[in-house]
C-alpha cells in the first residue's frame, strides 16, 4: 500500500506542479491545493499505514496507528485552508482591480 | 596614546574644525588655518632625524582589537620617517600654494581642506602603521580621500569620470592587497610587520608565499600607477593642481612604493619578486616616458612622466631586493646601490615633480590654458616660473647640476650592476635591463625638453590666450621655489641627505646591511669617466636629436599609441561588463512567475534527485508494507482520475469539481488509514474550499476565451514529471531507510498524562499546544487578510 501511495503522491505532485506553471490564477491555486493533498498524504504514508488501531484509547487495541503524523496533518490542513482562502480572495481582488487573471498579462504593470 | 599616534590623528581631528573656521571666518582664506598643521607635524618629525640617523627606531603600541591581533602600533624608522617628512613637508608647501591658487570667493574651500587633511592623515597612517591590517585601513582611506579630491569640481563630467576610474582601480588593487595581507597573516600567525620579517625563512618556504606576494604587489602596482594600471593617473589630473602636485606626484602614488620597500625584507631575495618588481618598473618607465612625449596637455605630460619616474623607483627596488638573496657578506655596492638609488630618486622626484606641477598650475592660472599648442614665449613674461620649470625638468631629465642627475646616475649604475648578477637568469636577460632603462631615459629627456621649450620659448601668441599673462604672485611662487632650492641643494650636498635620511631608510629596506656597512659609498657628482656618465651623455645626445626631429616623427608616435591605449581597453571592459550583466539579468529575470517556478523546481530536481543519485540514497524495501485491498486500488485510481480531471478539464467548473472529488477521496483515505479526526476536518474544509472556489469562479473570467483546452507545453511537462518522480523516489527511499523507532509510544499514555482518550487531540492541545496556538493565529490572519482585501479598496489607484 505504501508503494502505491508513494506513486499516487508523485502523480499528485506532478499534476500540481504542472498546474502551478500555467498562466491562469485559478489554475495556480488549484495546483497548490493538489500539492497540499499530496503533501498531507505523504506525511501520513511516511508514518506507516494501517499499523494498529485508530488512535483512540477507549478502543482497546494492541497497538495504535502513529498519532503524530495525524496531528501534523491536521495543523497542515487548517493552515492550507487559510492560505487557499486568502489566495482565492486575492485572485478575486486582482481580477477586479487589474481586469485579468492571466499571469502573462499581469507582467510589467506600472505598479511593479 | 603616544606623540606618534597623535601625529597621525591630528589631521583627522583638525578636519572637524575646518568647516567652522570656513563658515565663521569667511574673510580669511581657510588655508591659512590649515597650514600650521603640516608645518608643525613636519617640525616634530624633523626633530627625530638625528636619533633615527643613529639607527634608532621608535615604536608605540596602542591596542585596538587585541583579540584579533590588531594593534594600532605606530612605528618610526628611517623609511617611514623619510616618507613622513615628504608627506608633511610637501603637504605644507601645497597648502601654502593652494591658498593662492584657489579663490576664497568661488571655491568650496572647507571641502577642499577637509579632504586634504583626511588624505594627509591617512597617508601618515600608511607610513607609520606597523600592523598590516591597520596599514590597509589607512591605505583605503587614501583611496577614498583621493577620490573625493579628484572629483573636487564634481560638476565636471571629466572630474567624476577620473575620480571613478582612480577609485575603481585602486580599490580593486586594495582588495587584492587585503587578500595578500590576510594570506601573510595566515602564514605567520601575526599581522605585525616586524614579527613577519623575523619569520623570513618561514614565509619564503610557504606554499602560499607566491600568491600572497602577487596579490600584495597588485595593490602596490595599482596605487603606484604601474603598468598596466597606470591609466587612472592621467585622468586624475582633473583634480585641482595642488592636489595633483601633492597626491599624484609626491605622496599617494608613492604609497605603493612604500609598500614594496616596506615588504622587501619579507619578499625580497626571491626570483619572482625580483622579476615582477624590476620588470614591471622598467616597462612602466618605458611606457610612461614614451606616452608622455605625445601629450599636448602639460598636466597629462607630467602625469605620464610621474608614471615613468615611479617606474624607475620600482625597478630599482626590484633590483636591489637581490641583495637579500646573497646575504650581507657578499653584497657589496653591486646590490645595495640600487636601493640607494631608489630612495634617493624617491626624494628627488618628490621635490622636482611637486615643483613642476606647481609651475603648470601657475601657467594655467596666469595664461588660462595648459595646452602647449597655445602656449609659447612665456619666458620673458614669467621669468621666475621659467627658471623653476628649467630647474625641475632638467632635474627630471637627469642633468647636472640638479639632484635628478645623481639619482639617474645611480639608476644606471644599478641597472649596469644588475646585468652582471649571476642569479635569477640575469646572465641571459640582464643585458636588456640597462638598454630599456636607457631608452626610457631618452624619452624622458625629450619630454622634459618639450616641457621647458614649448611653453616658454618661441613666439608669444596672445590671441590664443584668454587672459593677459603676467608673473604669478609671490605666494604662489614661494612653494615651488623652496622645492627648486632643494633640487639644487641635494645636488651639492647629497651626502648630508644620505646620512640623515637615505641610509636609515635603506636600513629599513635591507635590515642588517647598513649596520654591516657593506660598501655603501658616498654619492658623488663626479666619479670620473664611468659607463654611467657615458650613458647620460648618450641620453643627452640622442635625446637632442630626437627632440629636434620631433615634428617629423610626431605624426607616427601620435597615431600608433592612440589605437592601443589601455584606457580604451578599460572603458571597453567596463561597458562590456555592464552590458553583459544587463543582458544576463534580462535573460533570467523575465518577470514571469512561470519561469521562476521552473528554476525553483529544476533546482529541486537536480539537487534532491542528483544527491540521491550520487550518494546512492535510493533504497526500495516493500517488506513492511501493508497489503492492498481491491477497493483501495479503485479509490486510488479514482483519485488519480480526479486529479487528471483537474488538469484536463475544458471548463473551470469541471476543474473545481475534480478538485472537490480529489479532496473527498483524500478524506476517504484518511478513513481507511485510521485517522477519524483528519477525515472530519478534511470533509469540512474541502466543502468550504469548494464553495470558495465556486465563488471565485463566479467572479473570475472564463478560461481564456471560450473553454479552451490546455495545450501540452514540454518544459513544464518535463519539470512536473520530474518533480513527481523525485517525490515518489524520496517517499519510497524514506520507507526503506527507517533509522529508529518512532516516539509515538510515548503518546499512548495520553490518558495518564493528559486525561485524554483521543491521542491526536491530546497532542494538538496538550503535548504540542503551541502549534495549535499559532495555527489559530494563522487562521485569524488569513481572516483579517480576506476581510481587508474585500473591504478596503485602493484609493483611486486602480479604479475598476
Amino acid at each position: 500500500m505504501e508503494t502505491l501511495m508513494s506513486v499516487v503522491i508523485g502523480i499528485l505532485f506532478a499534476i500540481g506542479v504542472y498546474l502551478l506553471l500555467s498562466r491562469k490564477l485559478l489554475r495556480i491555486i488549484l495546483g497548490s491545493s493538489l500539492i497540499a493533498h499530496g503533501a498531507n498524504l505523504l506525511i501520513l504514508t511516511m508514518g506507516g499505514l494501517k499499523k494498529g488501531g485508530v488512535p483512540l484509547l477507549e478502543r482497546e487495541a494492541p497497538s495504535y496507528t502513529d498519532p503524530i503524523p495525524q496531528a501534523l496533518i491536521l495543523t497542515a490542513i487548517v493552515i492550507n485552508f487559510a492560505l487557499t482562502a486568502f489566495l482565492l480572495v486575492l485572485a478575486y481582488r486582482t481580477y477586479v482591480s487589474v481586469g485579468t487573471d492571466d499571469m502573462e498579462q499581469m507582467r510589467g504593470l506600472e505598479d511593479e | 596614546m603616544s606623540w606618534l599616534h597623535l601625529l597621525i590623528l591630528t589631521p583627522f581631528l583638525y578636519t572637524i574644525l575646518v568647516p567652522f573656521l570656513y563658515k565663521g571666518l569667511r574673510r580669511i582664506h581657510t588655508g591659512w588655518f590649515v597650514l600650521p598643521v603640516p608645518a608643525l607635524l613636519f617640525v616634530s618629525l624633523a626633530r627625530q632625524i638625528p636619533q633615527v640617523a643613529e639607527g634608532g627606531t621608535l615604536s608605540y603600541e596602542l591596542p585596538w582589537i587585541p583579540s584579533l591581533g590588531i594593534n594600532f602600533t605606530a612605528y618610526l624608522d628611517g623609511l617611514s620617517l623619510m616618507f613622513g617628512l615628504i608627506i608633511t613637508g610637501v603637504g605644507a608647501l601645497v597648502i601654502l600654494y593652494s591658498i593662492y591658487y584657489l579663490s576664497k570667493e568661488r571655491e568650496a574651500l572647507h571641502n577642499f581642506y577637509v579632504y586634504l587633511l583626511l588624505f594627509m592623515g591617512a597617508m601618515l597612517g600608511v607610513v607609520f602603521a606597523e600592523n598590516v591590517l591597520v596599514l590597509y585601513l589607512f591605505w583605503e582611506m587614501t583611496s577614498i580621500s583621493s577620490f573625493l579630491l579628484i572629483a573636487y569640481w564634481y560638476q565636471r563630467k571629466s572630474s567624476t569620470y577620473g575620480a571613478q576610474k582612480a577609485f575603481m582601480i585602486t580599490i580593486a588593487g586594495g582588495l587584492a592587497m587585503l587578500t595578500g595581507v590576510l594570506l601573510l597573516g595566515n602564514i605567520t600567525g601575526t599581522f605585525s610587520i616586524r614579527e613577519m620579517i623575523a619569520q623570513f625563512a618561514v614565509i619564503q618556504g610557504h606554499s602560499t608565499f607566491i600568491p600572497a606576494m602577487v596579490l600584495i604587489l597588485l595593490g602596490a602596482f595599482t596605487k603606484s600607477a604601474q603598468f598596466p594600471f597606470h591609466i587612472w593617473l592621467p585622468d586624475a589630473m582633473e583634480a585641482p593642481t595642488p592636489i595633483s602636485a601633492y597626491l599624484h606626484s609626491a605622496t599617494m602614488v608613492k604609497a605603493g612604493i612604500y609598500l614594496i620597500a616596506r615588504l622587501t625584507p619579507i619578499f625580497g631575495g626571491n626570483m619572482v619578486w625580483f622579476w615582477l618588481v624590476a620588470g614591471v618598473g622598467l616597462i612602466t618607465l618605458f611606457w610612461g616616458s614614451f606616452v608622455a612625449v605625445k601629450q599636448t596637455d602639460l598636466k597629462a605630460m607630467l602625469a605620464y612622466s610621474t608614471i615613468g619616474q615611479l617606474g624607475i623607483i620600482v625597478s630599482l627596488l626590484g633590483i636591489g631586493s637581490a641583495a637579500l638573496y646573497s646575504g650581507v657578506a657578499e653584497a657589496g655596492a653591486l646590490y645595495t646601490t640600487a636601493i640607494l638609488g631608489a630612495v634617493f630618486h624617491l626624494v628627488n622626484h618628490s621635490t622636482f615633480k611637486g615643483c613642476l606641477f606647481m609651475v603648470v598650475g601657475i601657467i594655467d592660472h596666469e595664461a588660462g590654458t595648459r595646452d602647449i599648442r597655445r602656449l609659447g614665449g612665456l619666458m620673458n613674461l614669467m621669468p621666475v616660473t621659467f627658471s623653476l620649470a628649467v630647474i625641475g625638468s632638467f632635474s627630471m631629465a637627469g642633468l647636472p647640476p640638479f639632484n635628478g642627475f645623481l639619482s639617474k646616475e645611480l639608476f644606471f649604475t644599478g641597472m649596469l650592476n644588475a646585468s652582471q648578477f649571476g642569479i635569477f637568469h640575469l646572465e641571459t636577460w640582464g643585458r636588456l635591463l640597462p638598454f630599456v632603462a636607457w631608452v626610457g631615459s631618452v624619452f624622458t629627456f625629450v619630454y622634459c625638453m618639450i616641457f621647458v621649450l614649448r611653453p616658454f620659448m618661441g613666439k608669444y601668441q596672445p590671441q590664443k590666450l584668454e587672459k593677459k599673462t603676467h608673473e604669478a604672485p609671490w605666494g604662489m611662487l614661494f612653494p615651488p621655489m623652496i622645492l627648486a632650492g632643494l633640487v639644487i641643494l641635494f645636488f651639492f650636498f647629497p651626502n648630508v641627505l644620505a646620512k640623515y635620511l637615505l641610509y636609515p631608510a635603506m636600513a629599513a629596506i635591507l635590515p642588517g646591511f647598513v649596520a654591516a656597512d657593506s660598501g655603501l659609498g658616498t654619492i658623488a657628482a663626479w666619479h670620473g669617466w664611468t659607463p654611467e656618465l657615458l650613458m647620460t651623455l648618450g641620453v643627452v645626445g640622442i635625446g637632442t636629436i630626437v627632440f629636434l626631429a620631433f615634428r617629423k616623427w610626431r605624426g607616427i608616435i601620435v597615431r600608433v599609441p592612440a589605437r592601443f591605449t589601455w584606457s580604451a581597453l578599460y572603458d571597453n571592459f567596463l561597458a562590456k561588463t555592464e552590458g553583459f550583466a544587463a543582458r544576463f539579468t534580462d535573460f533570467y529575470m523575465t518577470g514571469r512567475l512561470r519561469d521562476y517556478l521552473l528554476y525553483i523546481f529544476a533546482i529541486f530536481i537536480t539537487v534532491s534527485g542528483g544527491s540521491m543519485l550520487i550518494n546512492g540514497g535510493f533504497a526500495f524495501d516493500p517488506t513492511g508494507a501493508s497489503p492492498i485491498a481491491l477497493f483501495e486500488l479503485v479509490l486510488v485510481l479514482v483519485l488519480v482520475g480526479a486529479a487528471l480531471m483537474v488538469l484536463w478539464s475544458r471548463t473551470r467548473l469541471t476543474a473545481i469539481i475534480g478538485l472537490g472529488i480529489a479532496g473527498y477521496l483524500v478524506a476517504a483515505f484518511f478513513v481507511i488509514f485510521r485517522a477519524p479526526d483528519l477525515a472530519l476536518t478534511q470533509l469540512v474544509v474541502e466543502t468550504v474550499t469548494t464553495v470558495l472556489f465556486l465563488l471565485c469562479f463566479y467572479f473570475l473570467s472564463s478560461w481564456q476565451g471560450k473553454n479552451e483546452k490546455v495545450g501540452w507545453r514540454v518544459p513544464e511537462l518535463v519539470i512536473a514529471v520530474g518533480v513527481g518522480l523525485v517525490v515518489t523516489i524520496m517517499a519510497l527511499s524514506a520507507q526503506g531507510n527507517r533509522v529508529f523507532e518512532p516516539i509515538s509510544r510515548f503518546y499512548e499514555s495520553a490518558y495518564e498524562l493528559a486525561g485524554a482518550k483521543n491521542i491526536v487531540n491530546a497532542i494538538l492541545v496538550d503535548f504540542r499546544g503551541f502549534d495549535t496556538l499559532f495555527e489559530i493565529l494563522v487562521f485569524c490572519m488569513a481572516g483579517i487578510g480576506v476581510h481587508t482585501l474585500i473591504k478596503l479598496r485602493g484609493e483611486g489607484k486602480n479604479p475598476k
